[in-house]
């Protein structure tokens, strides 16, 4: 594996980790709580709700494959 | 000040058991091989990581406020996810508890098999393994450092809740030379989970121009909210998981 390749492998799995389902699910949410913003709706309830819906997506996967 | 509070806090718990873990790779090192070069190689990664701080953290403070929020928010949120999942799993019984006692056997025995090199006058095996031990350990920590302390302006702040959990676990380490199993690893990972998620929860919604209801206390709510579907998260897995073993396994 060349070093540029390793450095990758290295960071995508520090920052990204077990589950890309996570990192894709706080991306949706960020980019829907900035558009409902833009256009002046309230959107503080985005956020936690995504997380809490993003755990329970990632868990069930996680829980499915260790069966 | 009850965001000093918490980032004082999250970094000192999370630095902790970090550090814990580092700790055990190389007591388990030192042990079997001698100290001078694993204590070398602890070193020289203390000034890798001091140095990515020195570095980062300033450079951070030049992205408008705003904009730095939103990046800290989503990285926070994902870092934090990510040990609230573990700690979940952990808790609900479908991963293995961290054990410190087991990876310090584990370590202690490959230390005792490895084959002696030396280079540049040290032992480079335990150079190597204290080194990347720290050096990995070392940059979670690094990065909840820059993370929290830019986004709120306070890194010394953050640094020296680090560098205070790094010197009581070195302190205590060196008073038992044994790995602290008694420290409650997976329900401090699971605080410092919820704590980087509510955190990520606030500041990406702020960077994304959300206007918390409440100001600032708000993240109380999100912490609370959080904490509720962690622990009902839990529960059910718990329940799920002990439904689907064998009843010989549930009775013993």
């Amino acid at each position: 594996m060349s070093h540029v390749r390793a450095f990758g492998v290295f960071w995508w799995d520090f920052i990204v980790g077990d589950d890309w389902v996570v990192a894709a699910g706080v991306a949706v949410g960020l980019g829907l709580t900035a558009l409902l913003t833009h256009r002046d709706i309230a959107a503080w309830w985005v956020l936690p709700s995504a997380v809490a819906l993003v755990l329970v997506i990632s868990l069930r996967r996680a829980t499915r494959s260790s069966k | 000040m009850t965001h000093g509070v918490f980032l004082f806090l999250t970094t000192f718990l999370a630095s902790g058991v970090e550090a814990v873990e580092a700790l055990t790779i190389v007591l388990a090192v030192g042990v079997v091989r001698g100290w001078r070069s694993p204590l070398i190689g602890v070193g020289v990664a203390a000034l890798v990581l001091a140095a990515v701080v020195a570095v980062l953290g300033p450079a951070l403070r030049l992205i408008p406020i705003d904009t730095l929020r939103l990046v800290v928010g989503a990285l926070l949120l994902v870092f934090g996810l990510q040990w609230l999942r573990k700690a979940i799993l952990r808790s609900s019984g479908y991963k293995e508890l961290h054990d410190e006692g087991a990876a310090f056997q584990e370590e202690r025995a490959l230390a005792a098999s490895a084959s002696t090199e030396e280079r540049a006058g040290m032992d480079w095996y335990s150079f190597t393994v204290a080194f990347k031990g720290v050096l990995l350990e070392g940059l979670e920590v690094v990065f909840i450092v820059i993370t929290f302390g830019a986004a709120q302006g306070r890194l010394p702040l953050a640094a020296a809740a680090a560098v205070a959990a790094v010197l009581v676990v070195a302190g205590i380490g060196l008073l038992v030379r044994a790995p602290l199993e008694r420290v409650p690893e997976n329900t401090i990972k699971f605080a410092v989970g919820l704590l980087l998620t509510s955190f990520g929860v606030f500041w990406g919604g702020e960077g994304a121009g959300v206007s918390w209801p409440g100001g600032d206390l708000a993240i109380l709510g999100i912490l609370a909210f959080l904490a509720l579907v962690s622990v009902v998260l839990v529960r059910l897995l718990r329940r799920e998981r002990i439904a689907t073993l064998p009843a010989a396994e549930v009775g013993a």
